[in-house]
């Protein structure tokens, strides 16, 4: 899919998320996951915990777990593969991912 | 088949143990217990004086006779026995059939039948109910004498000193422990117990007991001299109860004891007799761990398994007296013809270490040691396993000096078979098996296993042989964090202190790799927070907490957070219930009085929070960190400010240490309890550090815990002043800071330190890492810099804009959905929610 064909959404500046950290944000009813690591690095994942069905992802610690760039979520620790939206413990728990995507000081992002 | 146990005592009870787990088909077990209480732990009876209760003591787990289904009957003394119609008579009169008799009524302290030896304030060492009678004659005595200096005698002069008395030991023997050790090494041990202040005569018979001059009893000695005191206790040696054997012509040995054979049975086949009321081949055997074994075997008969047989046992003993180690191994005296010994007397630090080698030098036979006991597990398992030794022994006991390593003895060389701990007659290759089985730390190989679980002495071996295992079987030995820091978390409180790091960057820059996860990220900030105190929330350290901590709030099932405004003591003025009470309402927050003393409000938004802190904040409150891995509260119970009963004023106290502590990190939260007297309505001793306050001052406990696996703290001193109180927490709670693992409380910690509480007590009262002065300026300077982190996060504009539910809209998260019961909100569940409009959300 070409950029043009998807649907960009401005959600915030790029100094509204701390380096290391997530935010959520509310797009079309959707809570979507924005991760930032180091200065320069988005993910976007669904914010919602398929395991709890709460909205809370962004609110986890972010890393790596050998190859995989995961976040922990905040209610039982499940990781999930920032780059797949696959849930590590249990597949059948794995999220979708979008895209994101920093014009100037914005951050877009593109539900997919 | 009706089986009788007469006598519920530790050998007695192991015994029941191991029936229970044979489940001999048919078996009708009736117990005979003669004291007041079920069997308990004669060994570290001392501890009584030192705090435990007779329910710490008691060695029955809750529910065993309802499991076992054997019939106990309390207070119930075998008075007679009928062999010919095998029954067996109550001092109550009640006659009961056996088919299989087991006795095992262990010994009775022997008295001196001096003159006077009746009198009132004379006492004997063996019961929970001697040394009630010991505690109360101890409060109103200021002298007091023990007689008999060996083992157990030594142990009741710490009492005695504990108690606070001044306290003489009279020995008959010319020296100390005339059983176990040398003369040379009796000296030393003399000169030891001496300099702690126990005054000691020896080559002393006492005569006659008459009225005192300047205290209630006089001993009088056969060479003339004499020795007043308020109370005596005669500790001269212990005797077989075989007085059933001897009404009932079953064989008793030559210097007493009911004789057994190899299968413990005594000349009435139907008759067993175990521990130490038992002679086997005319020997008596004054500790556990052969009765244990004569427990086993006796059980192991009855099942039908007749392979098992006693052969005899070894008194090996390690101890510390007073703090003074003193071991002794085999023919510690060196009667084994053409045996030879090698001697290390050290004068100075007072330490005496003799090894008895065999004629040809290759076997060690025997050895003391006294003053320092380090080699006692190398000696002791060389001795038991015939293990060749190194072609000049002496170096086994001479202190290593540069360039000549000691020869110590690698777990590797032991067989499997080697029994590592005698108490519970664990061997290495059960241990081995443990490992295999999963458990890798001391704590978990006590619980499975049982080794070390007992006297303590195999612990330094135990532990070298499960890490030997684990190199062994390729596990990790390593207590390495995670995949990003090859460091355990005491190394890298370690190199974070010493290298002066502050952020996460630097950290894993030097000494990690990867990114981080959510293992390492909040250890670091954690002890970035013990080491630096600076705000958690400061920027790159707030990506590194904890969601909880990032948030300052406990995360609920729904997304919602938790509200725990700090009421230190649990005190807390009718304005300040008001106005909590006013926050609650105003954004209709679910309350509850926690179980920790204070108020919980439920159910706040994200972008709530910041402004109910707000108003927290102005009603004087400040955070509760009920979120962090910090001092959570420190319960009090209301004191003698109104308790008729209280001695000293524990909510002032549980105030000022509350204030103290707060906001100090640690490896896992941290509790305390203050109590105004002993009857500890605070539950003090249930927790990480507990307080009770005493006639004289406080006693301080540690290492306690409630939840998962309850756990009662420990007595590690005693009526000590507020000032020295506060320095030995504030050393107590930075030496755990400094060590622990991540997400150990401090009773897992105080399990896994080897030495357990005395090597604490060695650091934190003797100071013998010279740490004290340092742990109490580190402690100090988290108190200095403390701030109610809530009260920053309000007031600093970019960390308080991060409490917001979406970055780019203002609105609530519909998903959150309450509903009311018993009056107040809950958070919906699936199907409620499912159901609800946005309108139902309480706003
Ligand atoms: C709120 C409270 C229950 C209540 O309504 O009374 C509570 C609530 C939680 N406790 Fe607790 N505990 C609360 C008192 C206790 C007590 C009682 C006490 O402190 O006297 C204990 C047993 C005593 C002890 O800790 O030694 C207790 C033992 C635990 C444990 C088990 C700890 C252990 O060592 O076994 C956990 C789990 C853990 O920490 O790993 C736990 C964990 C939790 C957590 C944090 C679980 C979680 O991650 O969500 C709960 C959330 C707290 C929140 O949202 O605010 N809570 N918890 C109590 C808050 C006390 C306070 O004022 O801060
Ligand atoms: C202060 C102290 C410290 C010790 N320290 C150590 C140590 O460090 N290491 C070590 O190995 N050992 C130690 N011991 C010794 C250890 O406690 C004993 O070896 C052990 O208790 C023996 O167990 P037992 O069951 O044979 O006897 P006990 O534990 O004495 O039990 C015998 C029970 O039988 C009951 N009884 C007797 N006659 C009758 C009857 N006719 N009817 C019904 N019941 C009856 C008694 O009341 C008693 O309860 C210590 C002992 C004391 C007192
Ligand atoms: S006991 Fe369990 S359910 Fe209850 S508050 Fe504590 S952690 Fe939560
Ligand atoms: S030898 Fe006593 S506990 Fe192991």
């Amino acid at each position: 899919m070409s950029n043009e064909t998807l649907n960009w959404t401005a959600v915030c500046k790029v100094g509204d998320i701390l380096p290391g950290t997530g935010v959520c944000a509310l797009i079309d009813d959707h809570h979507v996951a924005i991760f930032r690591l180091g200065t320069d690095t988005f993910y976007a994942i669904d914010n919602i915990d398929p395991r709890t069905g709460v909205s809370v992802l962004s609110r986890g610690l972010i890393g790596n777990l050998g190859e995989h760039l995961v976040v922990a979520s905040p209610i039982y620790k499940n990781h999930f593969d920032l780059r797949t939206g696959a849930c590590l413990e249990a597949p059948e728990h794995s999220v979708r991912t979008h895209r994101v995507q920093v014009e100037g000081d914005e951050v877009l992002v593109a539900l997919s | 088949m009706k089986i009788i146990l007469v006598g519920h005592g530790m050998v007695g009870h192991k015994f029941l143990e191991e029936l229970q787990q044979h489940q001999i088909p048919g078996a009708e077990v009736t117990v005979l217990c003669e004291e007041a209480r079920t069997a308990y732990d004669r060994v570290h009876l001392s501890e009584f004086f030192s705090g435990k209760t007779a329910d710490d003591l008691s060695l029955v787990a809750p529910g065993f006779f309802a499991e076992s289904g054997f019939k106990l009957r309390i207070r119930s003394r075998a008075a007679a026995i009928d062999r010919r119609a095998r029954t067996v008579t109550t001092q109550d009169g009640e006659t009961l059939h056996y088919d299989k008799l087991v006795l095992a009524t262990g010994s009775y302290p022997f008295v001196p039948p001096v003159k006077g030896h009746d009198r009132d304030q004379c006492f004997v060492y063996r019961t929970i109910e001697d040394l009630e009678a010991m505690k109360a004659a101890g409060a109103i005595s200021r002298k007091g004498v023990v007689v008999g200096g060996g083992l157990l005698g030594l142990e009741c002069a710490k009492a005695l000193r504990d108690l606070g008395l001044e306290t003489h030991v009279v020995e008959f023997a010319p020296r100390l422990m005339a059983v176990q050790v040398d003369d040379d090494g009796g000296r030393i041990l003399r000169e030891k117990i001496e300099a702690l202040g126990v005054h000691v005569h020896t080559s002393r018979n006492t005569t006659e007991i008459t009225d005192g001059m300047t205290a209630r009893h006089r001993m009088v000695f056969a060479d003339g001299s004499h020795l007043e005191t308020d109370m005596i206790v005669f500790s001269a040696g212990i005797r077989p109860r075989d007085e059933l054997a001897r009404q009932n012509a079953l064989a008793v040995g030559a210097r007493g004891g009911i004789a057994i054979d190899d299968h413990c049975r005594t000349s009435d086949h139907d008759i067993y007799a175990i521990g130490e009321c038992a002679a086997w081949r005319d020997q008596t055997f004054g500790l556990v761990a052969p009765g244990y074994d004569m427990a086993r075997i006796t059980a192991r008969h009855l099942a039908g398994q007749t392979d098992a047989v006693f052969s005899g046992a070894d008194m090996s003993t390690k101890l510390k007296l007073m703090g003074v180690d003193v071991a002794s191994i085999g023919d510690a005296h060196g009667k084994t013809t053409g045996s030879r010994s090698f001697r290390y007397v050290d004068e100075c630090k007072q330490i005496y270490k003799k090894i008895v080698v065999s004629a040809d030098s290759k076997r060690l036979i025997g050895a003391v040691l006294v003053g320092n006991a380090d080699e006692y597990g190398t000696l002791l398992q060389l001795a038991l396993n015939g293990i060749a030794l190194p072609t000049e022994p002496e170096f086994l006991i001479l202190p290593a000096s540069d360039g000549k390593a000691k020869p110590g003895l690698g777990p590797d060389a032991l067989p499997d078979s080697a029994q590592i701990c005698s108490c519970n007659n664990v061997s290495k290759g059960q241990i081995c098996t443990a490992v295999g089985d999963g458990a890798t730390t001391i704590g978990e190989l006590k619980a499975c296993t049982k080794a070390g679980a007992t006297c303590g002495g195999c612990v330094p071996l135990v532990t070298q042989i499960m890490k030997a295992e684990m190199v062994k079987r390729g596990m990790a030995v390593n207590n390495h964090l995670c995949e990003h820091f090859p460091y355990s978390r005491q190394e890298l409180y370690h190199l974070i202190r010493v290298g002066g790091i502050k952020s996460f960057e630097d950290l894993l820059a030097r000494h990690g790799s990867g990114l981080g996860c959510d293992i390492c990220k909040p250890t670091a900030a954690s002890i970035f927070a013990s080491c630096w105190n600076d705000f958690v929330l400061q920027g790159e350290l707030a990506s590194l907490q904890d969601s909880n901590d990032y948030f300052l709030g406990n995360i609920q099932k729904d997304g919602t957070y938790s509200v725990v405004p700090r009421m230190p003591g649990g005190e807390v003025t009718p304005e300040g219930l008001i106005a909590v009470g006013q926050v609650a309402k105003t954004y209709g927050l679910y309350t509850k009085i926690t179980g920790g003393q204070r108020v919980d409000l439920f159910g706040a938004r994200v972008e709530q929070l910041p402004a109910i802190w707000e108003e927290l904040i102005a009603a004087g409150f400040e955070s509760g960190h009920a979120y962090g891995k910090s001092l959570r509260t420190v319960k009090s119970c209301v004191g003698s400010t109104w308790c008729r009963y209280g001695v000293d004023d524990s909510v002032g106290l549980a105030v000022e240490l509350e204030n103290r502590y707060k906001g100090l990190r640690a490896p896992h939260k941290i509790k305390f309890g203050v109590s105004g007297c002993t009857r500890e309505c605070a539950e003090a001793q249930g927790k990480d550090v507990g307080i009770i306050a005493t006639e004289r001052g406080w006693n301080l406990y540690v290492c306690g815990n409630g939840g998962m696996k309850p756990r009662h703290a420990e007595l590690i001193a005693s009526d000590l002043d507020k000032a020295a109180l506060i320095r030995l927490i504030d050393r107590f709670l930075m030496f755990y800071v400094r060590t622990a693992d991540r997400l150990q409380r401090t009773s897992t910690w105080r399990d896994n330190l080897e030495g357990g509480l005395d090597y604490l007590k060695a650091v934190l009262i003797d100071d013998s890492l010279a740490l004290g002065a340092e742990l109490e300026a580190q402690m100090q300077h988290v108190v200095d810099t403390y701030q109610c982190e809530w009260k920053t996060a309000v007031s600093t504009p970019e960390v308080r804009q991060r409490f917001r539910t979406f970055v780019n809209d203002p609105q609530p998260d519909a998903r959150i959905v309450f509903v009311k019961e018993r009056g107040q909100i809950r958070p919906a569940r699936a199907e409620e929610r499912d159901h609800a409009t946005a309108d139902s959300m309480t706003v």
